[in-house]
């Protein structure tokens, strides 16, 4: 619907159009005003479409509390364990009283991925607006964490103290950079994947409209999509595990 | 203010249509550096996550602890009912192996017994026997020996008269008290 080929009386290629980006336009739901910090726009749409699943998978899937669990509840128990283990394996026992947060980053984004994979569906983890909110709050959570949990020693996070003593001041501007620079490498990763895939997916759909090239960009769509489910996945999870990992910085800064 | 928005937001869609239609979309074409969009974006995205917060601290994630505790207590539940139930398994082929033994021992007193019981009327018997037999030769012995001596007597006697007739027979007379002598002479000899 976005993409289309306008082929010119010649039936030259050059007159060939993508949109690829259109898919990632912010536009009101109802009616077609201005996007005010309040409208219902697409975006908010589909993050209702997450919350909704994540009820149906986390609420409705587990409401008979089964001892022999059904397939809904198995996927849910499977979710709950695989970020509950994360944070035990990542962060440590003290870790788990996060639990609940990190679970609505990890079902947040991974349910925005996957229904991002839908036709014709809004991936709202695709703008940077979105993931860098995600990743700043994981940054000022963990800083504002790391000193009222340890005080002046979370500073020894830049402090290698496994270093020579001379390598040590060199070493903690790298870090402190380095430190600074998660937030937007968090943010940019997941982004960056979420649309470059969905962009690509869009230019080879652009291309089935040429007879002649139109099964290979079928064959081409069909292999960027199974990646992307995969991408889908791994970049909830990287985000999830990177947090943790931050949060054990956070909580046990030295070295 | 607003105004100004829904100003920059009209460019936002202008520049994010039109350069898409390029092949070379530069940067400034992508919808996610629109930031007339972020704001909005941002607010639904902390509702959302909020909400998602609410459901999972308050409903989602005990509930789910609260199965796998209850599925890992009835498992370990499960675990220790079978094993107390292998224990009583063990135990009672024990005491059925000791039961078993305590028959086999106890069978072979039984027939100790039975045979020693059997030895006893078996002698007894024996012995009775013996003593009949004993009773019946010494009995026998005597009868015999009467008829022994009876018979001595007879051939005495016979001979006696024998002796006479012979003596007479020959014409001789010889008185009865020569011959008895002479004939308890002969058989005594």
């Amino acid at each position: 619907m976005a993409t289309e080929a306008v082929t010119d009386a010649h039936g030259g290629e050059s007159a060939l159009q993508f949109h690829p980006m259109d898919q990632f336009i912010v536009k009101p739901l109802f009616g077609d005003g201005a996007v005010h910090w309040y409208t219902i726009t697409n975006a908010t749409f589909w993050m209702a479409l997450t919350v909704l699943a994540i009820v149906l998978l986390l609420v409705m899937g587990t409401s008979k509390r089964a001892t022999i669990p059904s397939r809904t509840q198995s996927v849910a128990e499977l979710a709950y364990g695989f970020v509950y283990k994360m944070i035990e394996d990542v962060t440590g026992k003290d870790g788990i009283k996060y639990f609940p947060y990190i679970m609505t980053l990890f079902m947040f984004i991974v349910f925005a991925n996957f229904l991002g994979l839908l036709p014709l569906a809004f991936t709202t983890t695709s703008h940077i607006a979105v993931t860098a909110v995600l990743a700043f709050a994981v940054f000022f959570a963990v800083t504002i964490l790391g000193f009222v949990k340890n005080g002046a020693h979370f500073l020894e996070l830049f402090w290698v103290k496994s270093a020579p003593l001379a390598l040590r001041p060199i070493l903690a501007i790298i870090e402190l950079i380095s430190y600074f620079v998660r937030p937007v490498s968090h943010s940019v990763r997941l982004a960056g994947n979420m649309m470059a895939g969905h962009a690509v997916i869009k230019v080879f759909a652009g291309f089935a409209a040429i007879a002649a090239i139109a099964p290979l960009s079928v064959v081409a769509v069909t292999a960027m999509y199974g990646l992307e489910v995969l991408v889908a996945f791994i970049q909830a999870y990287v985000f999830t595990i990177l947090t943790c990992v931050y949060l054990k910085d956070a909580l046990h800064p030295a070295h | 203010m607003a105004t100004e928005t829904v100003g920059e937001n009209a460019q936002g869609f202008a520049d994010a249509t039109g350069v898409a239609g390029d092949h070379g979309a530069s940067g400034a074409g992508m919808p996610q550096l629109d930031f007339a969009h972020f704001p909005n974006q941002i607010f639904w995205l902390v509702v959302t996550l909020i909400v998602i917060y609410l459901v999972l601290s308050r409903v989602a994630l005990p509930r789910i602890g609260a199965v796998l505790a209850q599925r890992a207590g009835t498992i370990s539940n499960d675990i220790a009912a079978a094993e107390d139930l292998k224990r009583k398994a063990s135990e009672a082929e024990d005491a059925y192996e000791k039961a078993l033994a305590d028959a086999r021992v106890e069978a072979g007193r039984i027939a100790a017994e039975a045979k020693a019981e059997i030895q006893a009327e078996l002698d007894a018997a024996i012995a009775k026997a013996d003593e009949q037999i004993a009773a019946k030769s010494a009995e026998s012995e005597k009868a015999i020996a009467d008829i022994r001596a009876g018979a001595v007597e007879s051939v005495r006697v016979v001979a006696k008269d024998a002796a006479a007739e012979i003596v007479t027979a020959l014409g001789f007379s010889a008185d009865q008290g020569t011959i008895d002598a002479a004939v308890d002479n002969r058989v005594k000899g």
